[in-house]
Order: structure tokens, then sequence, then C-alpha cells
């Protein structure tokens, strides 16, 4: 089908054989929408990551990269890194299995309704609510750390982790907020790729005398495989890149966007100037690396989606 | 006894056990906050009193002054929706349009710009959007309100997919040609032949432009102004449960509106030639805002 309607689309262009000068009035058409991303997209993301290269007075300079080597940045970028990573890698395992056993449920029945719009709303909605969600659920006056207090635990890992105060007001507690959004973004990410594991392969596992374990090992996982690290790399994007959640739950450092909040708040201090732009310029040199290995693997998963 | 099983497919007792475990997990922090909501005061010798009082506390004009940001923040964020709505529909949607009937070559162009917006984090992206609303307040002056010429940028991804989704399940250019053989203007072929086709597409962008923007923190924090999810941090401070109560039914809100495009997609008008199925799996990679390669793109 879209076979079909793409192969009509040059012979309909050619051969409809305008002048040039309608042509270019036809051209006018796109400056709207190129005038708004250039000016709001293409300006400020150039702004964002050149402003790392300046003085505050307009001079270009590399000093502004000394920043990077500032134990504090360096532990809070390592920070983002590592809750992104583990998220991401603990969100696609148990994504997964959810994936797993939706398989087999109807594409339109209720059930896929139900948990598709659930995932998006924790997914990509959540943020401030999110962090109030479970402020409410194990904060200090959390429902479940209440409840472990009236059974007797006092001190207990929600309200005294490691005898550094509430669980979630720290970088190991954000991990677990993180989750309830990275397990819905795994769902939404890779049904698709599950859910195009063809049922005559099964039958071929079947009739070559395999069993259920050599299905899962010979063929499902290997398939599976690009999409699942492809989904990763995407959770891991997306964690890397939020500052909602955490910008509710933890209010001054420990993650490499609470400090271009810092900086860009304190920018006046001398020889801190633009240090948000190298911070940004850091997240977005990160950020194209994992799109890069996003892209080739997410082709590679393609291959048989067919 | 079941019939013998050899694809993937879960059997009922393991799927029934993990979506069971999953529901639980993920409806705890919601029904915690519902109970947080109900809680009056601090438990007295370990028990806690419940009632509606925080609920009707919202509407005590005693407290107008306390709520007054809140309800200038949703008031901001509708108007700001409203805004970014039209950009997409006056901006987005009509390039595409014109993108597909005239300019078949600068699609994949198109679908990169879209998409920039996920990789460039919006916390970077803001680094540069402040001195830009520095021209901007000198135009329009320091309003909530031109902060949709930026979360249009975020929403791109998001309004994108479902129309581009559209546009490939539908022949376009067959269409308008067969309408411009019969006589039509090109007015009446986009309002009476495209638009009407593409208006599922349409609906999913613009709800979940809704979505994005009711939801938008980072972007009105880093430019200090009012809005819906800048509020409800702000009332956090002050009284925490009536922030927990906008977050709660925010995220109903939300998640209603989801299963309304998702049904939208599957129950309403059925076209003809069932093309259905292609759609629906597009349009959700679109409310994950998922880089997934073109439907178009395959093509060689």
């Amino acid at each position: 089908m879209t076979a079909t309607a793409a192969a009509t689309v040059p012979q309909t262009t050619r051969g409809a054989g305008k002048t040039s000068r309608r042509r270019s009035a036809v051209w006018l058409g796109l400056t709207p929408f190129a005038i708004y991303v250039i000016l709001f997209l293409a300006i400020p993301a150039g702004l964002a990551v050149g402003s790392g290269f300046f003085t505050s007075t307009g001079a270009l300079t590399l000093a502004n990269f000394s920043v990077l080597a500032d134990p504090g940045i360096q532990k809070d970028f390592l920070n983002t890194i590592v809750v992104s990573a583990v998220t991401a890698i603990i969100g696609a395992i148990l994504g997964a299995l959810i994936c797993f056993a939706l398989l087999g449920t109807k594409p339109d029945g209720m059930i896929r309704t139900v948990i598709d719009s659930a995932s998006s709303v924790l997914a990509q909605f959540g943020g401030v609510m999110l962090a109030f969600a479970f402020i409410a659920t194990i904060g200090a006056e959390g429902l479940i750390t209440q409840w472990l207090v009236s059974a007797g635990l006092v001190n207990n890992v929600f309200n005294s982790f490691a005898h550094n105060g509430v669980l979630i007001y720290q970088v190991v507690g954000l991990g677990v907020v993180y989750l309830y959004f990275q397990v819905p973004l795994m769902v939404i990410v890779f049904m698709p790729a599950i859910s195009g594991l063809k049922a005559t392969w099964g039958e071929a596992n079947a009739t070559l005398g395999g069993t259920r374990v050599t299905y899962w090992t010979k063929i499902a996982m290997p398939i599976l495989a690009p999409a699942f690290f492809a989904s990763v790399i995407l959770l891991f994007a997306n964690a890397f890149s939020s500052y909602a959640t955490a910008a509710a739950l933890i209010s001054q450092g420990g993650l490499i966007s609470l400090d271009i909040k810092t900086a860009l708040v304190s920018e006046t201090v001398i020889g801190k100037a633009n240090t948000a732009g190298v911070e940004a310029l850091a997240m977005v040199v990160v950020m194209v690396i994992v799109m890069v290995a996003y892209s080739a693997l997410e082709r590679r998963a393609s291959r048989w989606r067919r | 006894m079941s019939a013998p099983r050899f694809g993937a497919e879960p059997s009922k007792t393991t799927r029934n056990i993990i979506l069971i475990i999953t529901a639980i997990v993920f409806l705890t922090p919601i029904l915690a906050m519902i109970q947080y909501t109900l809680r009056i005061g601090q438990p007295v010798k370990g028990v806690q009193t419940y009632g509606l009082q925080h609920y009707l506390d919202v509407f005590n004009p005693a407290n107008e002054s306390t709520y007054d940001p809140l309800f200038q923040g949703v008031q901001n964020s509708i108007v700001i929706a409203v805004f970014t709505v039209l950009i997409v529909l006056v901006l987005l949607l009509p390039t595409m349009i014109l993108i597909e009937l005239k300019f078949p070559q600068l699609r994949k162009i198109l679908e990169f710009i879209c998409l920039i917006p996920i990789t460039i984090p919006t916390v970077v992206l803001v680094v540069g959007f402040i001195p830009a609303y520095q021209v901007v307040a000198q135009i329009f002056g320091s309003t909530p309100y031109t902060l949709a010429f930026a979360i249009g940028v975020i929403v791109l991804p998001y309004a994108f997919r479902p129309i581009a989704a559209n546009l490939a399940a539908i022949d376009v250019t067959i269409m308008s040609e067969a309408a411009r053989s019969l006589g039509a203007s090109w007015a009446s072929v986009l309002w009476r032949v495209i638009l009407p086709n593409l208006r599922r597409g349409i609906l999913s962008s613009v709800l979940l432009t809704v979505a994005v923007v009711l939801g938008e923190y980072t972007i009105a924090s880093f430019l200090s102004q009012t809005t819906f999810q800048t509020a409800l941090l702000l009332i956090q401070q002050t009284d925490p449960y009536v922030g927990v109560i906008f977050a709660v039914f925010a995220l109903l809100f939300v998640f209603v509106l989801l299963v309304v495009i998702s049904r939208a997609g599957t129950i309403r008008g059925p076209r003809p030639g069932g093309r259905r199925q292609g759609r629906l799996a597009t349009s959700k990679a679109a409310v994950a805002g998922v880089p997934t390669s073109s439907r178009k793109g395959t093509v060689s």
C-alpha cells in the first residue's frame, strides 16, 4: 500500500509540468514553518551549545571548559549517567516482561488500550506529578513509609536511607521514581517489536522438534536483541534528558540537568560565565552519541519488521 | 486443557501474574496520592482521620490568595495550549500537506527537523531560549503566552507523528488530482478532501499537544513563568495536599485524553479499505514520540 503511494509521487510532480514561477510561489508556502524552526529551534539550539565557547563579553574562548574538570560537576555528570543507565536497564527488563505478558491480547482490546494510555501518561506527562506520587508513597509521610513505621520499623529504608534521610530526596531514590516512567516507556517502544514475532516462526520451531526454550533462545531473543538494546538506549536518553522529576525532588545539585539550572541562576559569578553552555554542550555530545547508536540498532532491528 | 503453544505467547497464568503485579505496583503511588489528599491532620496515636477537607479547601474563598497562583497557572497553561495547537495547525500541518503534495523529496528532512527536539534535551534548549526570549519579550512583552513558541518546538515530535502516519495511510496526491480533475479549486481540495481525511491524525496531534503543554515544566521554570506545573511545585510548599489533588486529577485527565485518542483510532468511522492496522501502530509510536524510521522511508 505504501509502495504504491510512494511510487506515484514522482510521476505527478513531473507530470504536473509547473512553470518555474508557479514552482517558486509554492516554495514560499514553506517559509513560515522554516522561519519558525530557525527562530525557535535552530537559533536557541545554536545559542545553547555555542555559548560555552564565548566569554561574558563575547570573545571566543575555551576557558569555560575548565568547569568540566570540576570534581563536583564530574560527579554529577557521572551520577546522571549511572542513574540513566541503571534505570534504563532495569526498566527495559521489567518493561519487556510486561510486553511479553501482553502478547496474545487483542491490540484493540481494553487491556491494551488502558495499558498503552497509562504508559503514555506516565512516560510523557508525569514529571512533577510523578514526584508528588512518590512523596505520597515512600516520602517521609508516605503511605508505605507510614505502614512500615506502624509495623515497628521506625527507621526503614524509605525514611533513613544510607543514614542520609529520606530515600526519594537522594539520587538513588530518584532512580526509583525514574523507573515509574522508564518501564512504561519500554512498554511503548518495545511492544511493536515483540508483537512482530511471527506465529509461523514458532510453528517452524515446533515442526523441527524445538521446544519453547529453543524458541526463545534460538529464535525470539536473537531477533529481538537489536530492538531491545535500541530501547535500552532510548530509555537512557529519556532519563538523561529528564529534568522536571529531579527538580521537584532535589533542590540543588546531584544531576547535570540541575547543575545547568544552578549555573544559569548564578550566571554572574565571575569566572563561571557560560558554565551552563558548557554543561549543555556536554549533554548534547552524550545525546548525539547515544542517538547515533540508537539509529544503527534501530536499522538492524527493523530488518525483521517487514 | 489449553491448546499446545508454539510461539511467544505466555500462558494465561503467567500473563495474569505479571499483569496483576504490574497493576499493583503502578497503582500504588496513585492510590497513595488519593489517600494522601484525604488525610486530615497528623495521625493521633497511630490513627489517621480522613475526610474531604482538602477538596473543600480548594473552593473556599478564604484560601483564594493561597491558591491563586495555581488557578493562574492552569489558566496560563490552557491559553498556552491553545496557542501551541494553533502553531501546530497553522505552521506544521500546512507545511506537511504541502511537502506531501509538492515536495515529497523534502519529507525526510521535515521528519528529521521534527525529531530534533527529542535528541536535544529540553534543559539544553532552554539555555538558548533564555537569550532568545529577551528578544521575544521586547516584541511581545513578558507574558506567559509567548511560551507557546518554545513549547511548540518541544511538541513537534508528538504533533508530527500522528499526522505523518495519517498522510502515509491515505494517498493525498491521487485524491487531490482526482478532485482537481473534477474541477475543484485548491481551496476546496484542501477543505473538503484532504482535511476530512486527516481528521484522525489531526485530532491525535492536537490532543497530544495539549497533554505535552499541560505537563511542560522545564521551559516555564527556566523562563520564570507561571504555568500549571510550576504552580504545582510552588503550591506544594504551602499546601502539599492541594498540589497532590491537582496532580491526581491532571494525571487522570490526560489518561482519559489518551484513551480517547486510541479509541478514536480504532472505533470511530472505519474507513473503507480497512487501513486501520498500520495507522494504529504508528500512532502509538507517536504517543511515545519515538523516532522510528518513517513508514514511507522504507520504500526505496
